[in-house]
Parts: C-alpha cells; structure tokens; sequence
C-alpha cells in the first residue's frame, strides 16, 4: 500500500487563507521577483532564421539562469491570442512574440492583463503600459557588409533579394547598397522581391535571375538566395544569422541581429516595475550590440578590411551613423 | 521594350521555368488523374507538404535521394488511401475530406518534422539532386542548356506526362478510368469496379502530388521548411482545369503559369525601376486567370465528377 500525502480540506483552506493573507499584506520587497519567467510565442518554427534570433537570445538567458523560458513554435495568427492568453492565465511575466498578423487583438490581449510585459515584433506603436515593441534593425551590419562586398565584384552588379518591400527589409537592402556604394559610387544593384517569405525554391530562382542579369554578388534577405549563389560559384551575403556555416564557400559576411540587448532591456524594466510599453528597437543598433558583421576574413580582399573596420568602430563610438532609409529601394 | 523581349530568348528563362514547373507538373498530373476518375482531391496541397517532408527527411537519415522519392511517394499513396476511403468508399464530400486531409497532412508534417529533428539554428541541409545534363542532348544548342541540364526529377515529370497521356489515350485501363470518370454505372455494367478504379487512381494521383512536394526539399532546395510549399498545391489545381483534363495540355499549363513566374523575376532586374514590382508578382496570376477563362470555355469536366459511387443507386 503507498502512502498518501493527506491533507484535511478544512486545513488546507485555512492555510491557503493565512498564506494569503500574509502575502497580501507583506511589504512589497517580500514579493520583489529577481527572475522573470519568460514565454516566446512564435508563429513559424523556431528554425525561421527571425524567429531562431529571438529563440536563441532566450535560451541563452535561461541557460546563464537570467530567466525561465517557455516556448510554443508555429503558432497561426488565429491560434495566436489563445495561445498568449493561455500564457497569461498561467502567470508568465513576459511575452515575447510578432504582432504582424495580430496587431489589434494582441494589445486588447495585454489591456487585460496588465501585469504581464508584452515584448513584440511590430510594425506598430506602443500601446499601454505593458504592450512593448521593437523592429529589426541590421542594417548597420548590412552597411558594412556592402563595404567588404563592394571591391569584390568583377561585373560591379550586386543583387538583393528580398521577401516584401516592409520598412524593415527596405532599410536592410538599401543599408547593404549605401555600403557597396560608400567605396564603389559607380555600382549597379538590382533588387528581387519574392512576395512572400517562406519560399526558399523561389528565392533561389530570383537569385538566379539576378545573376543571369549580371550579378556576381548576392545580398540575401531571404534564405535560398545563397543556393543560387553556390550553384553559380558566386559569393553572397547573409542576414539575421550566420549562414556561413551552411554554405561555407558562398557566404564571406552575414549582416547578424541580435536579440539579447533587447531583451535584456525589457527584462530589466520588468524586474525594476518600470512601464515597458515602449518601443525597444533603439537596443537593434550596434551600439548595444544588437547588430553587428560577422565576415570571414579569408574570404575578403585583406584591404577592405581596414577601412570597414574604422567604420565599424566609428559606429560602435557613436560617431558615425549609417542613414535610415525606409522608402522602397528600385 | 527590347530588352523585354530579349530574356525571353535567354537560356535562363526558360531552364527556371522547366524547374518552376516541375512540382507543378507532378501535381498537375497526380490532381488529374483523381478526377479523370471522378474524384476531386483537395488534399494536394497537404499531401505535397508531407512528400517534402519525409523524402527530405529519409535522405536527412542516411538514404539516398531516389529512396527518399520512392518513400515520399509511398507515403502519398497512403494518403490517397486515406481520401478515397472517405470520399470513395463512404461517398463523403470530396471538399471537405480532401481540406481536411490538407490539414491533417500539413500538420502532421509539422509534427513529425520536430520530432524528428531537434530545434536548432537553420533547418539541416541535405545534398540535393543536381543538374545531370543529358549525354548527346545536352551539346545542343539552347535546347541543351535548357531542357537538357535539368535534374532527374524534371526529366521523370515530362517522361511521366508522356507515359500518363499514353495510359489514359491509348491503354484499356486509361478507358476503365476515364469511364469511372463520366459514367461509373456503364463502367459496372462493363463489369469493372469503379470503386477500385477510384481508388487506384487516388492512390496512384497522390503518389505524384507527393513526388512534387519532394521535388522542393529533394532539388529545388536542400531543407524542409513546414510552409514551403505555398499554394503551389492550388495552382496544380487550377491547371487541371486549364488543360480541359488532358495530360499534354497539363504540361503545357505548368510550363506557361512557370514562365510567366521565371519572367516576372527577370522582369524584376530590368523593369524593377520604373513598374511596381507587385504588378510583375501579379502577372503569372493575371495571365493564368485569363488563360483559365479563355481555355475552360471549351472545357468538358468529366461527368461523374465529385458524385459519390453507391452500388446499386441509381
């Protein structure tokens, strides 16, 4: 016979009123948290280059033990509200997501449970107390990339493909093309949108297209743009992530994104009880290190490296700024 | 305006359009053979997500690529199985069981994809097929280049157009299922069972729309991503009814809706300055809308389409 753990309802109940109670009426201190738990709702597979950026971040923070991380992947826009209010019901304290299908329902989902922080992708406002937002700014890191890339080319034709002209893409493609054209003024790029941004095959093809049309450089917003480049044995550029690895011959730089700073920052108010309804896409600038270049140096002529470098380190001081320019690029 | 007409003449375009082409082909073929027999199968779409995923996903675990093919298209057979169960021997709505086979099988891909390979950065790659340029054929010229240096699977989906075309035109069982097809009672009364017959070309219809899936993950890329497949499942559909049911015509769909695509991203490069690149998106759409229009006119669906067969009912 196993022994049960029995405990009288009456006790029970007069316990739980007493724990109460004293919670209740304790100083705030007592209850002061020092570790948030944290809840990633992501509407693709964690693999999703974007998505793998915000899923990385919080793994890592909750293997330095700075937070607990719970996560749901590949959740659809219309899952997407009864997902996050099934983790506010159960008392995470903050989530972390993309609004972009969701904009509306998701900010009536955080007016109502107001102590939970909302840390979102957005193309959006602010909204609240607790709705924060934050875009995705690398195109510091895409800027530089264009200066490695722009002496690498033999033709002076440099491709970008992309998924949709958003604001955030526009930026990123005309970071890469402000790079290449700071050395090489007389460049010419050519720019693929795909319209939609999961179909690998298709990015592929526009890569191809652009090399046909006399590309011998690709900028890769969209995976599957690199394959284009290996199957013609020319050099690309990655972004959000490191692609190198997976095409170790193809792509010499990757214009990476970082989500730790941002996240760390809406820890941080959380933890303080500061608002966090704010717009964190200022913690994407290099400067915090939420974007920066990752190249392989054996790969790039030895005297570009020089001068992106001071760039760089320009950037990093607060020096110099690379221009913000969100209109379509032609 | 030259230079519009220029890329139509380059080798480029029309090497992309044969690999755009290629899963539209397969699904093209598959979606039509299922309602030649009477039975519309909306789980194309699902069921090519699922061929990408375990052909991707038994060549990821040691395979080689043609296994990986014949898995994938094992796996849609069994799906096919699935549908005509539903809409074939219990008579069932054809819409509903084949968008809820679309569901189930997109799903499950999901499913199994995540069991099957743990969360991490990118999605792992495979070495995909690679172009196998055809001995003697490939010197030609344009021709060599273009329909001569494609992967095994384009030269397995126009083998297949000419090998389906020839079963359904010129073979007694091409007969039996175009029969099935518009009349199941004659068929009966001829001593065949539609019921059977349904269900081979089910089976048989999926197996290629599975084939199609893995061609994405086993050629036209090296990874399996749960929403790649994009509508192409739908598009096979529309084609079906562009090629008034006829295999030739289906190749023709695929490769004209394939070229419009190849074209617009071309377009892109050239045109991308002065035109809104959306209208370039639009155009294969567009074009293939007004080809549908133009074609279906004279369309003629098999009659005993999306009418469940009961024994005996009249």
């Amino acid at each position: 016979m196993k022994n049960r753990l029995y405990l009288p309802r009456r006790t029970f109940l007069k316990g739980t009123a007493a724990a109460a109670g004293t919670t209740l009426f304790a100083p705030s201190v007592l209850r002061a948290q020092t570790k948030l738990t944290v809840a990633g709702l992501h509407s693709s597979p964690v693999e999703n280059a974007w998505n793998s950026r915000l899923h990385q971040a919080m793994v890592d923070a909750a293997e330095a033990g700075a937070i607990d991380y719970v996560f749901s992947e590949g959740v659809s826009a219309t899952d997407y509200g009864r997902a996050a209010r099934e983790y506010c019901e159960q008392g995470v304290d903050l989530i972390v997501g993309e609004a972009y299908a969701v904009e509306q329902e998701i900010r009536e989902i955080a007016a109502d449970y107001p102590d939970v922080a909302f840390l979102m992708g957005s193309s959006g406002q602010p909204s609240g107390d607790n709705f924060g937002v934050f875009g995705t700014w690398n195109h510091e890191g895409a800027y530089l990339a264009g200066m490695l890339a722009a002496p690498m080319s033999e033709s002076g034709v440099f491709g970008s493909v992309g998924a949709i002209p958003i604001p955030e893409v526009n930026m990123l493609i005309n970071g890469f093309r402000e790079g290449v054209n700071s050395v090489r003024p007389d460049s010419e790029h050519l720019i693929g949108f795909i319209g939609t941004f999961f179909d690998p095959p298709k990015a592929r093809e526009a890569g191809l297209a652009q090399i046909d049309a006399g590309a011998d450089i690709l900028f890769g917003e969209r995976i599957g743009t690199a394959d284009a480049a290996k199957e013609r044995g020319i050099k690309a550029i990655g972004s959000l992530i490191d692609y190198t690895p997976r095409y170790p011959e193809t792509v010499f730089a990757n214009a990476m994104w970082y989500f730790d700073p941002l996240l760390a920052a809406a820890v941080e108010d959380k933890l303080a009880g500061n608002p966090t309804g704010k717009n964190y896409t200022p913690f994407c600038l290099m400067i915090h290190g939420g974007n920066d270049i990752l190249f392989s140096a054996d790969m790039v002529p030895a005297d570009a490296i020089g001068p992106m470098e001071e760039v760089r380190a320009a950037i990093k001081a607060g020096t110099f700024e690379v221009p913000i320019d969100f209109s379509e690029p032609t | 305006m030259s230079e519009y007409l220029d890329i139509l003449l380059t080798v480029g375009l029309w090497s992309s359009a044969l690999r755009i082409a290629t899963p539209l082909v397969f699904g093209t073929l598959g979606a039509l053979i299922c309602e030649r027999a009477g039975v519309l199968n909306l789980g194309i779409e699902g069921i090519m997500t699922f061929g990408a995923m375990i052909g991707w996903l038994t060549v990821f675990f040691g395979a080689d690529l043609w296994t990986g093919v014949m898995v994938a298209a094992l796996c849609g057979m069994a799906f096919g199985l699935l549908h005509s169960g539903l809409a074939v021997v219990l008579g069932l709505s054809q819409h509903v069981a084949g968008l809820g086979i679309t569901l189930f099988a997109s799903s499950i891909s999901y499913y199994i994809f995540r069991l099957a390979v743990p969360v991490q950065g990118t999605p792992p790659t495979v070495e995909p097929f690679q172009p196998w340029p055809v001995p003697g054929l490939s010197d030609i010229p344009f021709l060599g280049p273009t329909l001569f240096t494609q992967t095994p699977l384009t030269y397995l989906a126009i083998v297949l157009v000419l090998v389906v075309a020839w079963t359904m035109n010129r073979t007694p069982l091409g007969l039996a299922i175009r029969m099935t097809g518009e009349n199941p009672h004659a068929a009966e009364a001829q001593g065949l069972d539609p019921i059977l017959i349904r269900i081979g070309a089910v089976c048989a219809g999926s197996a290629m729309m599975a084939v199609g899936g893995a061609y994405l993950t086993l050629a036209a890329f090296s990874s399996f991503f749960p929403t790649m497949v994009q509508g192409r499942g739908w598009v096979c559909i529309a084609l079906v009814v562009f090629s008034m049911w006829r295999p030739m015509r289906a190749l023709l769909g695929a490769m004209l809706f394939a070229l419009f695509d190849a074209y617009q991203l071309r377009l892109q490069t050239v045109a991308g300055k002065a035109v809104p690149y959306q209208l370039f998106l639009m155009l294969p759409y567009i074009l293939s809308i007004v080809a549908l229009v133009a074609m279906s006119r004279r369309a003629r669906v098999p009659r005993a389409l999306m009418k469940p067969y009961r024994r005996g009912e009249r």
